[in-house]
């Protein structure tokens, strides 16, 4: 893998979501949203703790849907419009697409995350909050946010069609963030054994989100981040290249 | 080296249907290959297997010495593309496009846009350069997939339709590109117009139903042509029967009568053994006491023979 040619990649996709209003449109109501379930639903000033709990809870269910979203164009497109066969026959591997396109997302995801830095700013104005845990937080959305692109990248490279590569990344990444409540346990439940039980709860993006909010930031939930997002690019390779064959 | 490009027995199935069947030939430098079949014949499957967009089922294919499904990445930095439709990224400028094509392809700096300018330049882009892709016509639009299949001055361009929905203006200037190109190059291009091939290419491939069903100058797949150094003669005077009395010449397979209009009468002669009977033909025709107001000869048709070739192949299918 040749990192310029990954760097390219990312620096035409980057430039591809701010060409059209979509990266406007998704920052803007992505801020407007986060802010809302805050003070609205979180009830950040009723808490009267000097925290930003009631503006995390909140990310795993933000990303559930916004990470599809930017996600969805990232394959799907290129096949729709048959650019596909213009980038696969360039000097690239299909891995360094991959890794471009699904860098390019996150780092889009980052910009938007760092632009919730008022709510920071407005914490530490009122009293004196823990900036360690609030730094951890915001490292462990944007590491639960690259689990979910990762998966909605994969899935884009599946269909042309944007809109089923949305929702089934967000039904994907939903099944995967409730791997760890009854919701998804209770059917599994006398079907298979309790260690099969348990890894399919230890794959809940919510258990692991949770503990990094709380200022527990385990390696264990880094690694299992980082080992899903892996996973989801190998994946990713895995479809470009069947294409091909 | 031997061939720029070499296929030995390339074959592609997409499921139960076999759309490459065992498809061997070489390009070699200097060389235009047109590339010739009805629709569905396998043009741009084998195109996309030369490329290494598709891989093949069977057999291999070879660019520049380099193996496609071995080494891909070395293969794709010797070619230049045109896929079919000119596929491009819409949102973007026709520089930002070019300039992204040249950074993937190795160029930095003042040499990035040193060939970034060349590439322009050759596709006479220079007017639409910071207009969005989208916004461009269609001729437009096939000069920058053009422009950046030729930006790194590639060995070997492989175009699929690089003239499909082109008015005569643009097609003109677009085989005017690739014959500027032609002479340190091994260039493909597959296309289903057939003035395409006389006007451009050194050699013709036909293919159907996956196979070749020839491979020659296009002098040569005249040359098989029915009507190739037929005699088309118009008389003034002719006496009833002519035409009878002319097949009985031996040089003579078989005579037409093509139109008879105000007096005059249009006789198409076709030759025994496919050489120029005109000599022959016009002589006796003068010493019959037979006014002949026009003649030609007739090279033949390529649709013709295009029609000849790639039906034929599809009734052998059939039964």
């Amino acid at each position: 893998m040749r990192p310029r040619n990954v760097a390219i990649v990312t620096a035409r996709e980057l430039a591809a979501y701010f060409t059209t209003p979509l990266a406007y449109v998704f920052i803007v109501v992505f801020l407007a949203l986060s802010g809302a379930l805050t003070f609205y639903v979180g009830g950040f000033f009723e808490r009267g703790e000097a925290d930003l709990q009631a503006f995390f809870v909140f990310h795993p269910w933000l990303h559930l849907f916004f990470a599809p979203a930017i996600a969805m164009r990232l394959w799907a497109e290129e096949r729709r419009t048959g650019t596909i066969e213009l980038l696969m026959t360039l000097p690239l591997t299909s891995f360094e697409a991959v890794l471009g396109k699904f860098l390019a997302a996150w780092l889009f995801v980052g910009l938007a995350l760092a632009l919730t830095f008022p709510m920071w700013l407005t914490v530490a104005w009122l009293g004196t909050p823990d900036h360690g845990v609030i730094l951890a937080s915001y490292l462990g959305s944007w590491i639960l946010a690259g689990a979910f692109l990762a998966v909605g990248a994969t899935v884009s490279a599946l269909t042309r069609n944007q809109v089923i590569a949305f929702v089934l990344g967000a039904a994907v990444g939903f099944l995967f963030m409730m791997s760890g409540v009854d919701l998804v346990l209770a059917p599994l439940r006398g079907l298979v054994s309790p260690d099969v039980l348990d890894l399919v709860a230890s794959f809940s993006f919510l258990r692991h989100f949770t503990d990094i909010t709380r200022g527990v930031v385990t390696l264990s939930d880094l690694v299992f981040f980082g080992a899903v997002i892996g996973v989801g690019l190998l994946l990713n390779t895995l479809v470009i290249e069947l294409e091909k064959a | 080296m031997d061939g720029m490009v070499e296929l030995d027995r390339l074959t592609r199935d997409f499921g139960p249907i076999r759309a490459v069947d065992g498809i061997s030939f070489t390009v070699h430098r200097g060389e235009v290959v047109g590339f010739l079949g009805p629709n569905g014949a396998g043009k741009t499957t084998t195109m996309r297997m030369i490329t290494g967009y598709l891989l093949p089922t069977a057999g291999t294919a070879r660019v520049m010495g380099h193996d496609v499904v071995e080494e891909p990445i070395a293969v794709k930095r010797r070619l230049g593309y045109l896929p079919e439709g000119a596929p491009l990224y819409g949102d973007m400028t026709v520089e930002a496009l070019l300039r992204f094509v040249a950074a993937v392809r190795g160029f930095a700096g003042a040499e990035k846009r040193r060939r970034v300018g060349a590439a322009v330049e050759r596709a006479q882009l220079a007017e639409v350069l910071h207009q969005p892709v989208d916004t461009l016509s269609k001729g437009y639009k096939r000069r920058v997939g053009l422009a950046q299949a030729i930006l790194h001055d590639p060995p070997v361009l492989i175009l699929d339709e690089p003239t499909d929905g082109l008015d005569p203006n643009q097609k003109h200037e677009v085989r005017r590109l690739v014959r500027e190109m032609a002479a340190d190059k091994a260039i493909i291009v597959s296309t289903h117009i057939l003035e395409e091939v006389d006007a451009v290419c050194t050699r013709a491939i036909v293919i159907a139903r996956g196979r070749i069903v020839a491979d020659a100058h296009p002098d040569e797949l005249r040359a098989r042509s029915p009507r190739h150094m037929a005699l088309r003669v118009r008389l003034r005077g002719a006496p009833d029967g002519l035409a009878d009395e002319l097949r009985t010449l031996a040089v003579v397979r078989e005579v037409e009568t093509v139109a008879s209009r105000d007096g005059t009468a249009e006789l198409l002669v076709l030759p025994a053994n496919g050489r120029d009977v005109a000599a022959d033909v016009l002589g006796w025709l003068r010493a019959r006491g037979v006014e002949v107001t026009e003649a030609f000869v007739e090279r033949g048709r390529l649709d013709e023979v295009f029609r000849m070739l790639t039906q034929q192949e599809t009734g052998h299918a059939a039964a």
